[in-house]
């Protein structure tokens, strides 16, 4: 860990203006980073504390929610209305990390949360993500957690929040924050893929914050789910998941939204399971054979190949939930 | 005088533990004190060819950075005999005494400096090179040339081949059979306290607060590596939050931090990080069975083969008691059991919780699951066939041996009538239910030990010896004894341990505590008790246990005394040359593997024990349910994920080592069949602490194969195993 200064700015320019000096982090929860920082797997000098911003609350619209970035993940977990209105994103909440966990995480926190690739971890191995150019050793090493989808020769490191799968199936939206006012991506185009440059892993511009999700309020958001598989029960994040939110008409699909973690190297949405569920019968051999197009261009490894599998089950099984919703 | 021996007493530490007032090997504050960072070699065979600390040494406050080019020739003097918790064959590591690299993690340097973030801070910047040499990473590669323990050669060493007539023949000639091979990773310790050392010299005495099971062997390991007597060393170990073996023995941490107070002048705290704790401590060893069964038709064994292989290090031999499991837990003519070590460029394994017989067993009792489907026998029903009367190993009766009424108990209490009888048979909604179980057994150890007591003026008590808590409950165990001894009431006793100038303790391991030092605390209260009593006509003494204090007070003013005192050493008698002695228990378990997704959920374990007399139902309980714990998590969660490239543990973190949480135990309930036992010691306790962990996970993978079909021979059992993908 190396030394540090720390500042607390009150409104988004100082914090953007701080936050574009090289060598600083932003620090939320500290969840997340205070451990990286510690063993030397991010390294600052400077930690600009985002707290005294005004990104707390939760707003209900008619259009949809709006989650203020440093709402924590357990007040956000326990909004009725979004447990009602969008249950996958509560599901997905409650799911993750643990109670004390939560009730410090912040959601903006959440979505920039590292990667659990064990290389990324030890700050003595080589990881292109941590130290471009020193190869990756997942690749050919303990990948049982590593990702089968979007990876590439540099990384296949997963991206390992929950909140995000559930969030990009939803087709939220982050809002970011600048200097000079915010701009608004969509979650699926917020995290980027690694290819030959895996250290960087969002849009975000230097000094840009995450000020809030939205949510928008979709005919299929009410009837969503998330179904997450991990080999102890609780406090770990997911070796495979789904979240799936059905539009019904009777027992025929109108619209289907499906995404997967714990596979892909980031929050990973599946249009083309999506178009085959659209205008389909709502049963399970519907699902199944949707759920086989999830699988298109996977590349598991050693230790990750039953993902493959795995996943399609899990859709089908977020998928029959999200169908038997009231 | 009712006793308080087989009361469920509250933990009389517990207010300390629970405010926070009692003091951890860290937690202690030396006056001046300074922090150490180690660094650890990033190769795992090879040389150091040069250390660059020259980054490392203009950090502020960093006072010196110690490695095998600066550190002085320390004495090492080799230990005759070996304490019990040190392999018997090999050389313990040295710190920074030259320049070999013997596995990866080694410490091979250490900065100290003013404050701790400054040591982490320049230990992260010390700057090693290596000649690199070719490392024995490959474990399987490792077995070919695995070997029978050195030790075994040696009388007292721990065996590497067990025979009883024509094993192979038998099997060949054997109507039923099962031969399968069981697969278990390395596992770790993964206390929550971490390993922690503060070390001080005054003059030439050195002080040490540490993280020990054993303070007594702690002093004199540290009084060999520097060439002192053991009196000038003194080991200070009040409370061990949690060590399940791996602070038995004094690890080359220890010996750094004495070394770089000794160089610094100053006293040195040095703990490691969590991930060093994967390196720098041992884990249970990685270890490869296989099992051959042979039966007749009506499900009598007639052959027992068991073959084991495991790691130890390329420097140090560490051996276990893996084949004595199948030796004697079930009544068989013929034997053939062999053992033998993989050296690896690792460090050294030791004793985790229930050491080898856990690992033993663990084989067996899968392998009696496969072979009561091979005879299509009830798994409980086969085990009852083939019920050992005697130690067939040995060829001793039992001191005792109750296991009959823990199946009994057990199966009436689990409902095992209700056990699915085909594989896969059973679904509720997503999934499906079996149920499974095994035997646990561990042997009745027992040490030399001594305590001390005293009577004091106003008539309460004070007891010591040189013990440990590790977290079992020794303080409480300890404090009822002597109330009981003394007839005084429970918060008129006061007990003390870990401090190596109290009378010698043997080692807080092997679950032979609560018999070598409540021996020694009864003896020695007994003989207190003795002295007041002729002092003063027993008559004179009342029955009743509040009255009793005033009684000792007035007995102590009376003769104008301060206090009375008595010492006694409590030996083992010749017992254990006529009887075997073990615990027995038996283990139930549900288990719910969800269909589709592979999810394995155990909604109850049930572990039913004979363990002679137990001293505290309360402490006792709680034990064996964290014993339970364990055992689920070998069974479903934990593994070291090693990397044969790298030579390492990748997982070295609790994120991402898998011990279970909360939320993965449902009903969990340990009972205890009532025992006595008049041989095993005095107080006829024959210890908990391992036993609990024996027989979980295989009962938990036999449950996993009535729910699901499916035999997982490999721990642990993840979702991809039973989905066969
Ligand atoms: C043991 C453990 C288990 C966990 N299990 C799970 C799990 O199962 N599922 C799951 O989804 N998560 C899990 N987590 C992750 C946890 O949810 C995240 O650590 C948490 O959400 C991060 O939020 P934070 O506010 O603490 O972020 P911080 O640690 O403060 O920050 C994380 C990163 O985001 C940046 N950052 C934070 N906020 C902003 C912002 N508004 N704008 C720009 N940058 C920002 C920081 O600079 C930093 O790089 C687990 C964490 C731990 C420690």
């Amino acid at each position: 860990m190396l030394p540090f200064t720390y500042s607390r700015p009150r409104n988004i320019g100082e914090a953007a203006t701080a936050g574009a000096q090289p060598g600083t982090e932003f620090i939320a929860g500290g969840t997340d980073l205070l451990p990286l920082l510690k063993e030397g797997v991010r390294r600052a000098n400077r930690l600009v504390d985002i707290n005294d911003l005004p990104l707390g609350g939760i707003r209900h619209e008619a259009a949809g929610v709006r989650l203020g970035a440093l709402t924590r993940m357990s007040d956000a977990a326990d909004d009725e209305r979004l447990r009602r209105d969008y249950p996958a994103v509560v599901e997905a909440l409650l799911a993750g990390a643990s109670p004390q966990l939560r009730n410090l995480a912040t959601v903006g926190g959440n979505l920039l949360q590292h990667t659990r690739c064990l290389y990324f971890h030890d700050a003595a191995m080589p990881c292109n993500k941590r130290q471009p150019g020193s190869g990756c050793p997942a690749w050919d090493g303990q990948n049982r957690g590593n990702a089968i989808l979007g990876g590439s020769r540099a990384c296949i490191a997963t991206h390992a929040s929950d909140l995000a799968v559930a969030l990009v199936a939803l087709e939220a939206r982050v809002v970011l924050g600048a200097r000079h006012g915010e701009r608004e991506v969509p979650l699926a185009d917020f995290h980027r893929l690694p290819g030959d440059t895996p250290q960087i892993e969002t849009v975000l511009e230097p000094g840009e914050v995450i000020t809030a999700i939205f949510v928008p309020a979709a005919p299929y958001s009410r009837r969503s789910t998330y179904v997450k598989l991990r080999d102890r029960a609780s406090f770990e994040w997911a070796l495979t998941s789904a979240a799936a939110a059905l539009d019904l008409a009777g027992d025929t699909i109108r619209q289907a939204r499906v995404a997967v973690g714990g596979v892909a190297t980031k929050p990973w949405r599946l249009p083309k399971v999506e178009e085959a569920l659209a205008g389909a019968r709502a049963d399970r051999s519907i699902f199944h054979a949707a759920a086989e197009l999830a699988a298109q261009g996977a590349e598991p490894r050693q230790f990750n190949a039953f993902k493959v599998e795995l996943m399609k089950r899990a859709i089908v099984r977020a998928l029959a939930d999200a169908g038997s919703l009231a | 005088m009712s006793g308080s021996v087989g009361q469920p007493i509250d933990r009389v530490d517990g207010p300390a533990k629970v405010g926070g007032k009692a003091r951890y090997a860290a937690d202690f504050r030396p006056s001046g004190v300074v922090y150490g960072a180690i660094v650890t070699a990033a190769i795992a065979k090879g040389r150091i060819a040069a250390l660059d600390t020259t980054a490392a040494e203009a950090i502020p406050g960093v006072i010196s950075v110690i490695h095998h080019g600066n550190a002085p020739q320390l004495a090492y003097a080799p230990m005759d005999p070996r304490p019990i918790v040190d392999p018997k064959t090999g050389e313990a590591l040295r710190v920074f005494q030259n320049d070999q690299v013997l596995f990866a993690g080694q410490p091979i340097a250490l900065v100290v400096a003013e404050e701790p973030e400054q040591a982490i801070q320049a230990a992260a910047l010390v700057r090693a090179s290596y000649a690199v040499g070719n490392a024995a990473s490959d474990f399987s590669h490792a077995s070919l040339e695995a070997r029978p323990p050195e030790e075994s050669r040696h009388p007292g060493g721990k065996p590497g081949a067990l025979r009883r007539g024509d094993a192979d023949a038998a099997f060949a000639a054997a109507t039923r059979r099962v031969d399968a091979s069981y697969e278990q990773p390395a596992e770790f310790h993964c206390a929550i306290e971490l390993h922690g050392t503060i070390a001080r010299w005054d003059h030439d005495h050195l002080t040490l607060w540490d993280k020990t099971q054993w303070v007594d062997n702690d002093r004199t390991e540290m009084a060999h590596v520097f060439g002192i007597p053991d009196d000038n060393v003194r080991v200070i170990s009040p409370f061990v939050g949690g060590a399940f073996g791996s602070a038995l023995r004094s690890w080359p941490h220890v010996a750094a931090a004495a070394l770089a107070s000794l160089l610094v002048n100053r006293p040195v705290e040095l703990v490691l990080t969590r991930r060093q704790q994967f390196s720098s401590v041992g884990y249970r060893p990685r270890t490869v069975q296989r099992v051959r069964l042979g039966a007749d038709d009506n499900g009598r064994l007639t052959a027992v083969i068991h073959e084991a292989v495991a790691q130890t290090s390329a420097y140090e031999e560490y051996a276990e008691m893996v084949i004595e499991p199948p030796a004697m837990l079930y009544s068989t003519p013929t034997l053939r059991a062999d053992y033998r070590l993989a050296p690896m460029n690792v460090n050294t394994p030791c004793p985790m919780r229930a050491p080898g017989i856990v690992t033993g067993t663990l084989a067996l009792e899968l392998a009696m699951d496969e072979l009561a489907e091979a005879c299509d026998l009830d798994p409980l029903r086969l085990r009852l066939l083939n019920y050992a009367e005697r130690d067939e190993n040995k060829n001793l009766p039992w001191s005792s041996k109750s296991l009959r009424q823990c199946y009994a108990i057990g199966a009436e209490r689990f409902g095992w009538s209700r056990r699915p009888s085909a594989p896969a048979s059973r679904r509720d909604g997503h999934w499906l239910v079996g149920y499974g179980m095994a035997s646990a057994v561990y042997p009745a150890h027992r040490a030399p030990a001594t305590a001390h007591a005293e009577l004091r003026a106003d008539g309460t008590a004070s007891v010591t010896s040189a013990a440990s808590d590790m977290g079992p409950g020794t303080y409480t165990s300890m404090t009822q004894v002597a109330a009981d001894e003394l007839g005084l009431p429970i918060n008129a006793v006061q007990f003390e341990l870990g401090d190596s100038l109290m009378p010698p303790a043997p080692v807080h391991g092997g679950s032979m505590t609560m018999a070598s030092v409540g021996s020694a605390v009864q003896a020695a209260c007994r003989a207190l008790r003795a002295k007041a009593l002729d002092l003063e006509h027993p008559n004179r003494l009342p029955q009743d246990r509040g009255a009793m204090q005033q009684a000792y007070a007035r007995l102590l003013a009376r003769h104008r005394l301060d206090c009375l005192t008595a010492e006694t050493e409590a030996m083992p008698d010749d017992a254990a040359g006529r009887f075997s002695m073990y615990a027995f228990g038996a283990v139930f378990a549900e288990v719910r593997v969800d269909a589709e997704l592979g999810e394995i959920r155990v909604p109850r374990l049930l572990g039913v024990y004979a363990a002679g007399r137990i001293v505290n139902p309360k402490t006792a309980r709680s034990q064996c349910i964290g014993g339970m714990v364990g055992g689920l998590g070998m069974a479903l969660t934990e593994r070291g994920q090693w990397d044969d490239r790298f030579g390492k543990i990748m997982n070295a973190s609790l994120a991402d080592y898998l011990v279970p949480v909360n939320a993965d135990v449902q009903s969990i309930e340990a009972l205890f069949v009532p025992e006595e036992d008049p041989w095993v010691n005095p107080l006829g306790v024959k210890g908990v602490g391992e036993i609990a962990l024996v027989g979980v996970a295989p009962a938990i993978l036999n449950a996993i194969h009535n729910a699901t079909g499916r035999r997982i021979r490999s721990l642990p059992a993840t979702l991809e195993k039973v989905m066969g993908c």
